[in-house]
């Protein structure tokens, strides 16, 4: 399991953006890259995320090789209700690591 | 023609180098291909879309990006995704996000490589089906994806 921060606010007022940070520790090799025998190594890169807030779909991102090294992304949301934040990512292998926050909205 | 011994070390050496070059790096026409086969037959806007990058980068193996769009982010109108693209990176494609209504602010941040100094686009897809760009120029000291 790679490592994963995640930086949302614990609680927030109904109807305020908030803003979500997320970082996953992950080498996002491009393919491009040749090892010491000149053989180009092999491409693993986090090709999807995903966040679904109590169950449906708030944001989705497309990745690819130029995305640097432990892929960052920040994006907003309006704090709806209180409940479940999905967040999943998925390599190239098609391994999915996925992790839960809480929010409360008040 | 006989392979004269100075074709023969010719032959050897442009090998040995070609064996280290890297595959075919994005061009101006590759981005536009890419940029067509997202849009299609309509022209992105320019206006609206805001892209954020440092104008010298000093490392390019990491360059922090921030793009946001003028929009109210209402069930009508709001921002459906947003794309960003490069001129010579390897691949045209950097990444591609999808929005919605749900999102509040149209604002996506994320942290990217850049090979070279470069050109880099933000192209945003609005509820309405227009296309609104943004384009910002980079120049890159230490360059990504160079070293073997």
């Amino acid at each position: 399991m790679a490592r994963v921060l995640i930086n949302l606010p614990a609680r927030a007022k109904r109807g305020q953006v908030i803003e979500i940070k997320t970082l996953i520790a992950h080498p996002m090799e491009t393919g491009y890259r040749l090892d010491g025998k000149g053989a180009a190594i092999r491409r693993d890169i986090i090709k999807r995320f995903v966040c679904t807030y109590n169950g449906e779909e708030i944001f989705q991102a497309e990745l690819f090789p130029a995305i640097a090294a432990n892929p960052f992304i920040a994006f907003c949301t309006v704090a709806t209700e209180s409940g479940e934040l999905v967040f999943s990512w998925t390599d190239d292998p098609g391994q999915t690591q996925t992790e839960t926050r809480h929010i409360a909205v008040e | 023609m006989h392979p004269t011994r100075r074709w023969i070390v010719l032959a050897t050496a442009s090998a040995a180098f070609s064996r280290f070059a890297l595959p075919a790096d994005a061009t101006q026409a590759t981005m536009e291909e890419a940029i067509r086969a997202l849009v299609g037959e309509t022209e992105p806007q320019r206006g609206k879309v805001k892209l954020e990058l440092p104008s010298i980068v000093e490392n390019g193996n990491t360059v922090p990006l921030t793009v946001s769009v003028d929009s109210p982010m209402t069930e009508a109108d709001h921002v459906v995704s947003i794309h960003i693209f490069d001129q010579k990176n390897p691949q045209p494609y950097v990444a591609a996000f999808k929005l919605g209504p749900r999102a509040g602010r149209a604002q996506v941040s994320t942290r990217i490589r850049l090979a070279d100094s470069q050109q880099v686009m933000a192209i945003a897809q609005l509820a309405d089906g227009s296309f609104w760009s943004d384009s910002a120029d980079v120049i890159v000291t230490l360059a990504a994806c160079t070293e073997l």
